[in-house]
């Protein structure tokens, strides 16, 4: 499907130098188009807008508090059904607010059946104050409140959100666009609640040179470490990239060591990581084959 | 129509006459019956509102900003923990200035457990810059309910209403009442700042500190303007209606040396308080606060003055004898009664004001 030249996140955003948020954000909007209002709990995108007067976004924004976007969406979206409006209302939260403190009002709102996307762009901790641990942090990684690396695994928000069946459920990386401007044009054209969960390498918090944000998305990808999937219908289908990653990977520690977070990971630790990738790849093969 | 049913009936009959868009609704004791009843209205048709049963009371303020921000009416309805649950949206919803109705049943807050009628929770909430109103009988319940929509819509206003009733002793009780059809005495909602697609804007976004104290004083001009809004409905409605109702309500003051004030159902009770009082050659008179916020001070010039407060301030004091001191100048009795649904009858009050002592305070109940 070919990328619309019409922009809704303009030149003026407040990002860091090489900014995975912003750049999803950008396919993502142009995927949703005019008809659109987005709904943001406090993450680095309440900064990427800019500062009021002024906004980046040529959509309507509304800003809400960290636990209420999907909440606040579902008031959002059933006052404009009520009303007989199509227009699409899109939850843009990082992990913080999704994964931690927003997970109670994302629930609600998948069980409600609210007509709405909730998207979860995941740079893996509170990068909007300063780096510290989420429940997205991987094992491992270094934080300002983890300063010796995460002793914990990474929360599965995905078989979580799987868990409530939405109608439509995907995941995406920053590095890989036009799969991501797919998936969100195939949920926005579906009614009922949809999901993705996109990964947001993130230069500043995760310590690697700000150019280096693509590459680091394909890293994740190639490393089994991130899988390009979507789940339709109950059935998964492996996408883009991933389709090669489910076959052949390059070792974990191609990601990790590339990265500064991991500067104090250990051997058995990184044996743990890429054990985790063996394990949700086979099942996630499984799943793509309708064997489990 | 001339009906009867609980208070709790009376509010889900008037947000249904209100005709809100949608109505986001989480239970909680004593105020359940208000959201069953509106549950009802929208399964019966009788309520063509979109019902949004939400997993906690964080959510259902957060549902009715989201509804309100693209300009439909809104209402929900709370209690106690529900309503301190839902604090950071209440700052959220009158910072945004949406015209949400809630009602909020008046209950005591735990540990222990406690049910009963109590206003820790309602005046908690009193700095968020929601209009709070407390009424005393299911009528006013009814009557409050419905214009607090007009109100809180009101383009000078554009602030959040919210309608206080004490658990159980008004939420429970069954009393007559009547039901209007509100035609254009709610006008259409028409919220200037309503999500434009046409015109995309920022809302919330970051605010520098040389903006926003503009935008919070604002939020006080809008409650500086409701108070004529509030009179002006209140008579509009009276015209209409037939009932008549103040920014305060007097009873047997015009001559009174002493007069009583309390909110809610004991400042009802505190009437027959006045006629024993008077039977007794005390010139005794009540003054019902309604409006709490806005303030509206009444005047309690030269006389002595005892104020009941159904919560407590720690560290400092009954809020409402507080408040009235400070904007009054008055030395008040101040009277602590009535927490977690303690009873407290005519008797007692009409006791408070024979053992009054200005400038102190008395914990109804309490020995030492």
């Amino acid at each position: 499907m070919a990328i619309p030249d019409e922009e809704f996140l303009l030149k003026t955003t407040s990002a860091c130098a090489g900014c995975p948020s912003s750049l999803i954000l950008r396919y993502v909007t142009k995927a949703a188009g005019a008809d659109t209002v987005l709904v943001i709990p406090a993450c680095c995108t309440s900064v990427i807008q800019g500062v009021y007067p002024t906004t980046a976004m040529n959509i309507p924004v509304y800003n809400v508090a960290f636990a209420s976007a999907a909440a606040v969406a579902s008031g959002m979206s059933e006052a404009f059904r009520a009303e007989g409006r199509k227009t699409n209302v899109i939850c843009y939260a990082g992990d913080g607010g999704t994964i931690d403190i927003g997970i109670q009002a994302l629930s609600g709102a998948l069980e409600r059946g609210t007509d709405f996307l909730y998207i979860c762009y995941d740079n893996e901790a509170y990068s909007n104050t300063g780096m510290q641990r989420s429940g997205a942090t991987p094992l491992g990684a270094m934080t300002t409140t983890t300063p010796g690396g995460k002793k914990d695994h990474k929360k599965d928000l995905d078989a979580i959100v799987a868990a409530h069946n939405p109608v439509y459920q995907a995941t995406a990386c920053a590095a890989y666009p036009q799969d991501l401007y797919n998936k969100v044009e195939k949920a926005l054209s579906i009614p009922g609640p949809k999901f993705m969960h996109i990964l947001a390498p993130c230069p500043p918090g995760w310590r690697f040179p700000s150019e280096k944000t693509i590459e680091m998305g394909k890293l994740a990808v190639k490393t089994g470490l991130w899988v390009l999937y979507e789940r339709e219908g109950g059935k998964l289908t492996i996408t883009g990239a991933s389709k090669a990653a489910m076959k052949k990977r390059i070792p974990v520690e191609d990601y990790l060591s590339v990265q500064g977070r991991f500067r104090k990971i250990t051997a058995e630790e990184t044996a743990e990581v890429q054990k985790t990738v063996e394990d949700m790849i086979a099942r996630l093969q499984r799943e793509a084959d309708g064997i489990c | 129509m001339l009906t009867f049913g609980t208070g709790n009936k009376a509010v889900a009959m008037a947000a249904r006459d209100a005709k809100p868009v949608v109505v986001a609704a989480y239970p909680i004791t004593p105020q359940t019956e208000i959201v069953e009843e509106i549950a009802n209205f929208v399964t019966d048709g009788t309520l063509a509102a979109r019902y949004i049963p939400v997993e906690s009371e964080h959510s259902s303020m957060a549902a009715c900003i989201g509804a309100a921000a693209t300009g439909v009416r809104t209402f929900t309805a709370t209690s106690s923990h529900g309503l301190v649950y839902m604090c950071e949206m209440l700052h959220m919803s009158a910072g945004a200035r949406l015209p949400i109705v809630m009602a909020n049943a008046n209950r005591a807050l735990g540990p222990g457990w406690n049910i009963g009628a109590e206003h820790s929770d309602s005046m908690s909430m009193r700095d968020t810059g929601w209009l709070q109103v407390y009424v005393s009988t299911v009528q006013e319940a009814y009557d409050a309910t419905m214009m607090a929509f007009r109100i809180a819509e009101h383009t000078d206003v554009l602030l959040p209403v919210m309608i206080n009733l004490d658990g159980f002793l008004l939420t429970h009780i069954t009393q007559t009442f009547e039901t209007v059809e509100p035609d254009d005495f709610i006008p259409p909602t028409a919220t200037p700042h309503a999500i434009d697609i046409k015109n995309p804007g920022g809302y919330g976004t970051l605010t520098p500190g040389n903006v926003h104290f503009k935008f919070r004083y604002d939020i006080e001009r809008g409650m500086r303007a409701s108070i004529p809004v509030i009179e002006e409905t209140e008579a509009e409605f009276a015209r209409r209606f037939g009932r008549e109702y103040h920014l305060y309500e007097e009873y047997r003051c015009e001559d009174a040396e002493v007069v009583i004030i309390a909110m809610g159902t004991l400042g009802k009770e505190m009437e027959v308080a006045v006629d024993i009082l008077r039977d007794e050659g005390v010139a005794a008179g009540a003054v019902r606060m309604r409006w709490f916020r806005p303030f509206i001070v009444p005047d309690l010039d030269g006389k002595d003055v005892v104020v009941i407060d159904r919560e407590y301030s720690f560290g400092y004091g009954g809020i409402l004898a507080g408040e009235l001191q400070a904007k009054s100048g008055c030395r008040p009795f101040s009277v602590i009664a009535g927490l977690g649904g303690q009873e407290v009858t005519y008797d007692d009050i009409a006791e408070f004001v024979r053992i009054r002592r200005p400038g102190t305070e008395h914990w109804f109940g309490v020995d030492d």
